[in-house]
Order: C-alpha cells, then sequence, then structure tokens
C-alpha cells in the first residue's frame, strides 16, 4: 500500500493507506481525529472542512495522497493549552449549534472566512461565504452571529 | 470507490508519459466531479494520475493580446487574480460563481472543461470568448472542442495544458442557480469582440453548451438589451426536468441573456 506523510495539526505523520483513502477517512479512521465529520459525503454540506496549506478544502472529496507533504489543520488544531480558539468560543457563547454535528466544518470554514475578508464582517457576507455549509437543525441565526463575533474576537 | 492505482505527475510531460504507459487512466485534476463521480461508482478508471503537483500546469499570464490560463489553475485563483479582473472581469465573476469557497479552492479550469459537464460555467466562457484549448499535442478551437454531454474533441491520453482567451471589449456572464447543487440551470455568456458578438449557454441545451445564433445576430446589430426584443429560444432541444421545464428554460435564456449585456455595457 501506498505510503502518505503529511503534517496534521503541527505534528508530522504518516501512515500506509489503500490509494482510495480520502483525506478525511486518513483523518477519522488512520489518525481516529474523529472531530472532522462526514455529513453528505458529495460536497454539499461542508460538516468536512478542514484547512490544507491554509485553505478551506472539503476533506470528503480529496484523496490522501494528493497531499503528501501538505500542511493540514483539523478542528482539533485550533485550541491551544486547553483554551478554545476565539470563533470556537463566540460558537459557544452565541449557542450557534443545535445538534452540532455540523459546527467543525462551520468553524474551520468560518475561521477561513477571518482570514480572507478580515475582522470586520456584516451579515451579508457571512451568509453568502456559508453557502458551502450547510446546517440541518437550520440554525443559521445563531452561526452568523457567532461567526460575526468570533471574527471580531479573533482581532484581540 | 473502486481500487485504483495512483499516480502523482510533477509535470505535464511526465502526466502526459504516464498516460501513455498505463492502462485505463485518468487524469485527477481537482477532483471536485471525478471523485464523486468514482464514488457512486458511475467512473472506475483503473489509475488516477493526479495532476495537483505539476507546476507547469498551473499560472495566469498575458501572451500577446491573448489571456492564458493554466489547466491546474484553480477557480478561487481565477476569481481573485488581479489579471484577469483588469482583462476580462466577467471571467474573474464567472469563476467566483462556480460551487462554494471549499469547492472553488480545489477545482480547476482544465478539470472543468474537461469533463464537459452540460451545467458547467466555463464551457460558456471559453464558447462566448472564442478561446483556445492547447493541448499536449495541438491546439482545438472552442467551437470544436464541446461535442456533447460530457463529450469532447479530447483524444484518449490528450492533456489540456492551457486555455487561451483573446481579450474582449465586452463580456459578462449571468447565471440562474440551482439554489442547491450551485450549477446553472441557464448561464448565458455575452461577449463583443470587434464586430463579432458571440452568446453561449450552458445548463439548458440537451447536448451541452451552445451557442445562440439569433441572439448573436440581434446584437451584432446594435449591441444592447433593446436589440434583444422579441428576440427569444426556441424550447426544443432544451433540458427539462425538476428544477426548469423547457419552455421556462428557453425563457431564462432570454432573461439572462438581456441581464448580461445590461451588465456588460454597464463596465
Amino acid at each position: 500500500m501506498p505510503k502518505v506523510s503529511m503534517t496534521v495539526n503541527g505534528k508530522a505523520v504518516s501512515g500506509n493507506i489503500d490509494s482510495r483513502t480520502l483525506l478525511v477517512q486518513f483523518l477519522r479512521e488512520t489518525l481516529r481525529l474523529t472531530g472532522t465529520h462526514v455529513g453528505c459525503d458529495t460536497s454539499q454540506c461542508g460538516c468536512c472542512v478542514v484547512h490544507v496549506n491554509g485553505t478551506a478544502i472539503k476533506s470528503c472529496t480529496t484523496l490522501a495522497l494528493s497531499h503528501e507533504g501538505a500542511n493540514v489543520t483539523t478542528i482539533e488544531g485550533l485550541a491551544h493549552d486547553g483554551k478554545l480558539h476565539p470563533m470556537q468560543e463566540a460558537f459557544r457563547e452565541n449557542h450557534g449549534l443545535q445538534c452540532g454535528f455540523c459546527t467543525p466544518g462551520m468553524i474551520m470554514t468560518a475561521v477561513d472566512i477571518v482570514n480572507r475578508k478580515g475582522n470586520k464582517l456584516d451579515e451579508q457576507t457571512i451568509r453568502h461565504e456559508l453557502e458551502g455549509n450547510i446546517c440541518r437543525c437550520t440554525g443559521y441565526h445563531n452561526i452568523v452571529k457567532a461567526v460575526a463575533a468570533g471574527a471580531e474576537a479573533m482581532a484581540k | 470507490m473502486y481500487a485504483f492505482n495512483y499516480n502523482r505527475a510533477e509535470t505535464a510531460r511526465k502526466a502526459v508519459n504516464l498516460a501513455g504507459k498505463l492502462e485505463d487512466a485518468k487524469f485527477l485534476a481537482g477532483g471536485q466531479t471525478l471523485l464523486p463521480t468514482m464514488k457512486q461508482r458511475l467512473a472506475s478508471p483503473g489509475g488516477l494520475i493526479d495532476l495537483s503537483a505539476a507546476a507547469d500546469l498551473k499560472g495566469i499570464e498575458m501572451k500577446g493580446r491573448n489571456l492564458v490560463i493554466g489547466a491546474m489553475t484553480r477557480h478561487v485563483d481565477v476569481a481573485t487574480s488581479e489579471l484577469v479582473k483588469e482583462k476580462i472581469p466577467a471571467l474573474a465573476d464567472l469563476a467566483g460563481m462556480i460551487g462554494d469557497p471549499a469547492v472553488r479552492n480545489r477545482g480547476t479550469i482544465g478539470g472543468s472543461v474537461a469533463n464537459d459537464d452540460p451545467a458547467a460555467d466555463y464551457p460558456a466562457a471559453c464558447l462566448a470568448l472564442n478561446a483556445t484549448i492547447i493541448t499536449n499535442k495541438r491546439k482545438i478551437p472552442a467551437d470544436e472542442f464541446f461535442t456533447g454531454l460530457f463529450e469532447t474533441a479530447l483524444e484518449d491520453g490528450e492533456l489540456i495544458v492551457k486555455i487561451s482567451f483573446p481579450l474582449p471589449n465586452k463580456a459578462a456572464y449571468e447565471k440562474f442557480r440551482n439554489p442547491a447543487s450551485r450549477y446553472a440551470i441557464v448561464g448565458v455568456f455575452v461577449a463583443k469582440k470587434g464586430k463579432d458578438v458571440r452568446v453561449a449557454v450552458t445548463g439548458a441545451g440537451a447536448n451541452g453548451v451552445f451557442r445562440a445564433s439569433n441572439f448573436e445576430a440581434a446584437l451584432t446589430a446594435k449591441f444592447h438589451v433593446k436589440a434583444l426584443e422579441g428576440i427569444s429560444a426556441k424550447a426544443e432541444g432544451l433540458n427539462s426536468d425538476i428544477h426548469a421545464d423547457a419552455a421556462y428554460r428557453a425563457h431564462l435564456i432570454g432573461v439572462m441573456a438581456r441581464r448580461a449585456v445590461a451588465k456588460a455595457n454597464a463596465k
């Protein structure tokens, strides 16, 4: 089986995997990082969003082998020293979730939005940028509030 | 997904060599269509040749009077490129309307054009802008490239290297999106270069992207929304599905064309 090596949340990791292994399967099943979820498995819902070399992608629609040598950040990589990332804290504060299944993808996408668009985000921008993430509880209202608050908190 | 052999190509030449050696192999560009298709077992290639490490297939540059975009250039790079925004803003606009941000971070122009999905956006841009698709073997005019549903003039093992767009005087793209898939239910790209006006329609045709000749004739006479008064598309030969029937799609072609012309003239 081919070998893949990458950096995940700052740690060098590698594994011998079937060519078919999707990045999300490598993260969840080989590395046991189960924070990244699989919702639709068809790149619609965004539950599986992770950052690869600084950009947000849907890890259910890319092969692990395509990311040889890449730098990957998952939801597990956001908190530091037992302290939640400001965006995670904002989701908690604003109750930006109901069942919580979409939350890891929402937060990874939200951090990517801030990286690209800055810390002052209006509602329209947030809603537009979140179009690749689906919350089936339809808790969008608080998610949008959480992203705006988290974006501001990230500036501090 | 069925098992396959994975191969990585660091250059276009290596990719083409691999394609010549391997049996039943496909090129993997951004994978935003090929991988879902393989998951559904609608495609089961024996091998994949991953192009993501091929730096010589990426990049955007002016060559003479043409804007040339490498096949592995991702949608996000076309959408945010200052060069594209300056030379063909309609093309940057179109790239920014594809899928969602995470999909645009992976999907590529070459992958979209090679796949020729009847509802994809880039084929409309290629056709309306009179682009040339440059492969490892030859140069193919857009008019000869898109041959049907998911069908192109590409031969087995032939690789798109770059796409060359002549600069238009005016151009714009308007699409009526399926809100779930974000593919075009109807998308219309209009482009004016000198006296020549080209109107390409995606999402609507039962046989894929096509040019709307009656719209082109009207707009060649006068490139203005008013020139399209009384001009309509025929429902015959258009798709009908749960999202829109053929008559509705025909109507949308007119609406999107008028919006696109207004947008092109507003710039």
